[in-house]
């Protein structure tokens, strides 16, 4: 089948503005979005840029503006998207090229919250144990593939670029409620200001962003509770 | 130019560079370079688990792990490493989880096992609860665990920094040149030592597994520079590939109890490998498929099977394999509780790669001599502990085992080592190589030639091959090369130009299916994934050797190794 394809195309050394291009190609309706644009790259225009790897939900590099909601490009398929598939860059990174954004701001406020075990006794020779509830209890926010498509989802972000964002708080929360951490306080402390949860007005986009099907929401709120109760 | 030094570089930031870049890092100056940012990296995509013989739900012991890697991989394995590998993988899967590796656990807390293809108790009596898992995103876990301790540490990273050529002078390596994917900019990293962890090349197939920018460019790089690759013949095809697609559903999935079966609704595998079953190794599960298909038994007589999910609990099903689940949803639009899933082969893994020893250090000759300076760790690599069929769980056990011991074997030598100068003119190679595929009037693309590549290698040298299909094929590789230096990148651009990078990477494409064309041609027996029709038996008496594949220009040129054999003599191979 013909579909038809609308683009947002940015090239910085030759455009001062975006402007949308169309294309039409052949392809079948299970293919992916992402099949979609590797077609048109491959044979229409090589200048297309826009970053991909895995092809199937997992690596997080294609989260672009699909029919107005972030998505991964690999996991929408073309059988149901209403035409013209319009494709926008995500919101609130600079635009380097296309589809392809500055996520340099993004990993730094992942850094922020200290995304790492902070062991809070030796390791002991063999595993530490963990009950099947206690490893439950974070299992959500262990899926984060760190692609962006929540945070700039988030109108709290676009609003004001030194909220933390979703994404570092969903991986806070991966820590804050593992049973092996002793870091909450000091993640809390970056998470308990201006910049922090509080930024988050409960608008739901992040959830219906994420591609992983996190509760990014709950989430969120979880660390929120956390802090007014001064603890886990 | 920009000239950057450091003690070492590693190039690639999977499991294996995140684990070797922990282990330098303590001691060395390094970087790490990467043409994705380091989350995106394969290791993410693993699912069904790690092996090690932890034990926690039945007893189980680091010998038999290493008799059913050796027996895996069809006796071409060295067993010197694979004693090493797992021995190591099981003080390796508790330094994870102290690293704060969300494994599932048993009932007790412990790490949870389950079974996987190929891993046995009491040397093939029955299978065994090896893999330790993290439901089936193993591999995400560990791909995040490991980045998270880079961060920790303060790992220098140089994030979609595309590495496009060795450096070496004397006899040693001294660096690398990437292009600076945001600016176009060729850069100059002067190195003590280089770390080689660049994963594998399976977009050289059409149905694979592997992400897009699997292109073994690590593997080509290095040969190019005259080191020879090691076994390149051997090619996993993994059995159950989402039909038409390629992407993996774990081998977890039968760990869990699931079943093929064949167009007649026949649980075919009973008739192949009467004890495990659906569990027996990859090779011979997919070319038990490839048969059913042959023989008129795939499903409406088309070229795939089912795996069947259907008679499982929905809730281990949901709890176990979520991911899969997922997959299975988004891009086939069916509840595997309810309704069995279209499979077939996919190209997975290759067990070939960049010759090394047990420290990791890249070995360039018969006599396994020590290139100084260079290293190779995880699926780029070639210990060989995968021999000519690697087992389920255990490439994520070679990328933490060898990149750990990598890392410390760079971590110590950069100590002692000087650096040796650069080459007078370092970035020739690059510039030469990137101002041919700018030329104009050639009028060839990349689209078109990748793809003519990938169906032929699909058709002509998967899982069955034969020497005229092989013939065939290598004349056709070279008719690709010819058209390949016709050439011409459209993006006349500097910034995120991924036309000019992807037609680098078909480069590197067209020289590995090169050698492993070449290797598969010479190769008269079957061992392992590699399948002759025309040769079905395997021959110890001739053919129990490694093969190294050396690029000479247009031409590949092959030798011969020794393989290291010490605990298990070679039997013959029945599950």
């Amino acid at each position: 089948m013909e579909v038809t394809f609308q683009l947002l195309r940015f090239d910085p050394l030759k455009d001062r503005q975006p402007h949308w291009e169309t294309y039409r190609v052949e392809l079948e309706p299970t293919d992916r979005v992402l099949d979609g644009l590797e077609a048109i790259k491959g044979q229409m225009d090589g200048t297309l840029a826009y970053r991909r790897s895995c092809a199937h939900g997992v690596c997080g590099s294609d989260a672009m503006i699909i029919n107005g909601r972030n998505r991964l490009a690999c996991k929408a398929l073309v059988k149901n998207m209403k035409e013209p598939i319009r494709i926008e860059p995500m919101r609130g990174f600079k635009v380097l090229k296309d589809f392809v954004v500055d996520m340099g701001p993004f990993f730094e406020k992942y850094r922020a919250v200290k995304p790492y075990l902070i062991e809070k006794e030796a390791r002991p020779q063999k595993e530490r144990l963990q009950s099947q509830e206690e490893r439950e209890r974070f299992d959500d926010t262990t899926k984060c593939i760190l692609c962006g498509a929540c945070t700039t989802s988030c109108p709290s972000f676009w609003f004001n670029a030194g909220y933390v964002g979703p994404a570092a708080i969903v991986q806070a929360h991966r820590f804050i409620f593992d049973s092996r951490d002793g870091g909450a306080e000091e993640r809390l402390s970056v998470l308990n200001n201006q910049e922090g949860v509080w930024r988050c007005r409960t608008v739901f986009n992040c959830v219906e962003a994420c591609p992983r099907g996190i509760n990014v929401t709950r989430a969120i709120g979880e660390v929120k509770k956390v802090i007014a109760k001064g603890g886990r | 130019m920009a000239v950057h030094q450091f003690d070492a570089v590693i190039v690639g930031a999977g499991g294996a560079g995140l684990m070797a870049a922990l282990q330098a890092s303590q001691s060395a100056r390094i970087a790490v370079l990467s043409k994705l940012y380091p989350t995106r990296s394969h290791t993410g995509t693993a699912q069904g688990g790690i092996g090690a013989a932890l034990g926690n739900l039945e007893t189980d012991t680091w010998e038999w792990h290493m008799f059913d890697t050796v027996k895996g991989g069809d006796y071409l394995v060295d067993q010197d490493a694979a004693e090493i590998m797992c021995r190591e993988a099981v003080d390796t899967v508790y330094e994870l989880e102290h690293m704060g590796l969300p494994f599932s656990r048993t009932p007790d807390g412990k790490i949870a096992q389950r079974p996987f293809g190929g891993h046995t108790k009491e040397f093939g009596k029955a299978p065994v609860r090896r893999s330790c898992y993290a439901a089936d995103r193993t591999g995400h876990m560990i791909l995040q665990t490991l980045y998270q301790q880079c961060i920790k540490q303060g790992v220098t990273f140089f994030d979609e920094y595309h590495v496009v050529d060795l450096l070496t002078r004397d006899g040693a390596a001294c660096g690398v040149v990437a292009v600076e994917i945001a600016t176009g900019d060729l850069h100059v990293f002067h190195a003590k030592a280089v770390l080689f962890a660049t994963g594998g090349c399976g977009r050289m197939y059409k149905i694979t597994s592997n992400a897009l920018t699997l292109t073994g460019d690590g593997m080509a790089v290095v040969g190019r520079r005259g080191i020879p690759l090691e076994d390149m013949e051997f090619f996993q095809f993994h059995p159950t590939g989402i039909y038409k697609m390629g992407i993996l559903i774990t081998e977890g999935a039968r760990g869990e109890g699931g079943i093929l079966r064949n167009g007649k609704g026949e649980r075919f595998m009973e008739k192949y490998t009467p004890t495990l079953k659906d569990l027996a190794p990859r090779d011979m599960v997919s070319r038990a498929i490839f048969r059913e298909v042959r023989e008129g038994r795939g499903i409406d007589g088309k070229d795939y099977v089912h795996l069947d999910l259907t008679h499982l609990d929905p809730k281990v099903i949901r709890e176990k394999l979520p991911d899969i689940t997922d997959f299975v949803e988004t891009y086939l639009g069916i509840d595997p509780s309810r309704a069995p899933i279209p499979i077939q082969p996919t190209a997975h893994y290759a067990m070939g790669g960049i010759p090394t020893n047990a420290r990791a250090e890249v070995v360039a000759d018969e006599k396994n001599t020590v290139f100084p300076g260079l290293y190779a760790a995880g699926e780029c690599a070639c210990v060989s502990v995968h021999g000519a069929n690697r087992l389920g769980t255990n490439s994520l056990v070679d990328i933490i085992v060898f990149g750990r011991r990598g890392g410390k074997q760079v971590g110590e030598f950069v100590k002692k080592a000087s650096f040796t100068p650069l080459p007078e003119k370092p970035l020739e190679q690059t510039e030469a190589r990137f101002a041919a595929l700018k030329r104009e009037g050639g009028g060839e693309s990349v689209f078109e030639i990748r793809k003519d590549l990938q169906e032929e290698m699909m058709d002509k040298a998967s899982v069955f091959r034969t020497e005229p299909d092989l013939t065939k094929m290598l004349q056709i590789i070279g008719d690709l090369k010819s058209r390949y230096s016709k050439i011409h990148v459209k993006d006349r651009g500097t910034g995120y130009n991924m036309e000019l990078l992807e037609a680098f990477e078909l480069g590197c494409l067209l020289d590995l299916a090169q050698a492993t064309v070449t290797s598969a041609l010479a190769r008269q027996e079957s061992r392992g994934a590699h399948y002759r029709e025309d040769f079905p038996k395997r021959d110890d008496a001739n053919w129990l050797k490694h093969t190294l594949a050396k690029i000479n220009g247009q031409r590949v040129t092959l030798s011969y190794k020794p393989v290291s054999i010490t605990k298990f003599q070679p039997q013959e191979r029945k599950y």
